[in-house]
């Protein structure tokens, strides 16, 4: 288990930084969707189901179908 | 987006969808879960209508009318419930010194004014999923710019 | 050099806050901080005084209920503030 948890926080570190290094801002989204993802597998390892489903269903869903809305309508590349 | 695989295939998924939302804000006190969970997931399943359907028809099952009514109602509820404590025994959202029925603990009509207020806060975040969604696509869908 | 200076500043607060880490209780340990009269109180009482065998369920709409409906009025505000500015309505289509 402590294998998995290691893993897990260690991808998270890799997404955290991709996300700020990325200049294109819609895979940066979708890489702060899978960071989201991450973290509610870790909510769910720390025994907190309540913060896992939101995490989840925030986090993973409506965060980043807001942000590729606000993208569609403003510039996808980061100057 | 005009494809009939996505149409036929959200069809038949978005039901499932908003009966699984619907049972975590009704086994809020029960099971894992609760307002905020359930409420984002009804939301997300009427955005995904949204982005198969169109902003179009989607406004026709949630149109700004029914959008002002939830966002006002789900507020006003909670109030509503608290001012009930107010006027039996002095504090404001007090459960069972109010007389909510406390009924028997583990089953799903009990701990009083719980699961009314959660009904509430998942209208809530519901309808600020969903029109939070339909403002920011429809300006850019038929906007002058 | 500016930059190998901030590059030292951080490495130390590096090796500070994982130094620290070392101090902390293991998981689930009846030492940690966070286990105190409070949480005992709950853990024992919530069911008789709420009905609910949800505990975060029972804090935060009974214990916490205010702090709740905060939450919500946050969330009434930000979508009164995006609604003000964003939404087309029939008056102001053509501008």
């Amino acid at each position: 288990m402590i294998v998995l948890n290691v893993f897990l926080v260690g991808f998270l570190i890799v997404c955290a930084i991709a996300v700020e290094r990325t200049k294109d801002l819609l895979s940066a989204v979708i890489i702060f969707s899978a960071y989201s993802l991450i973290m509610s597998v870790l909510w769910l390892l720390l025994k907190s189901p309540d913060v896992a489903l939101t995490e989840a269903a925030i986090g993973a869903g409506v965060t980043a179908i807001l942000f590729i809305a606000v993208i569609a309508r403003t510039e996808r590349m980061e100057s | 987006m005009d494809d009939i695989i996505l149409r036929t295939i959200s069809r038949l998924i978005i039901p499932f969808i908003e009966i699984y939302g619907v049972f975590i804000i009704l086994h809020g006190h029960v099971s894992p879960g609760g307002g905020f969970s359930g409420g984002a997931i009804l939301g997300t399943s009427l955005i995904l209508y949204t982005l198969v359907f169109g902003v179009e028809k989607a406004q026709k099952k949630f149109s700004h009318k029914v959008s002002d009514i939830a966002e006002s109602g789900g507020i006003l509820w909670f109030i509503l419930i608290g001012l009930v404590g107010i006027f039996v025994t002095g504090y404001f959202l007090t459960n069972i010194n109010a007389g909510f029925p406390i009924g028997e603990p583990g089953l799903l009509l009990s701990a009083g004014m719980i699961p009314l207020l959660m009904i509430g806060i998942g209208i809530k975040v519901a309808s600020t999923m969903i029109t939070l969604f339909h403002t920011v696509i429809e300006e850019a869908h038929h906007g002058s710019a | 050099m500016k930059k190998s200076v901030i590059l030292l500043i951080f490495f130390a607060l590096f090796i500070l806050l994982v130094s620290s880490l070392f101090t902390m209780p293991i998981e689930n340990s009846v030492f940690a901080p966070s286990y105190n009269a409070t949480t005992r109180y709950y853990i024992e009482n919530s069911v008789r005084e709420t009905g609910a065998i949800n505990l975060v369920a029972a804090l935060i709409t009974d214990y916490r209920a205010f702090d709740t409906l905060g939450e919500t009025v946050v969330l009434f505000t930000s979508i009164v503030a995006v609604v003000s500015i964003l939404r087309v309505s029939k008056k102001t289509k053509g501008v």
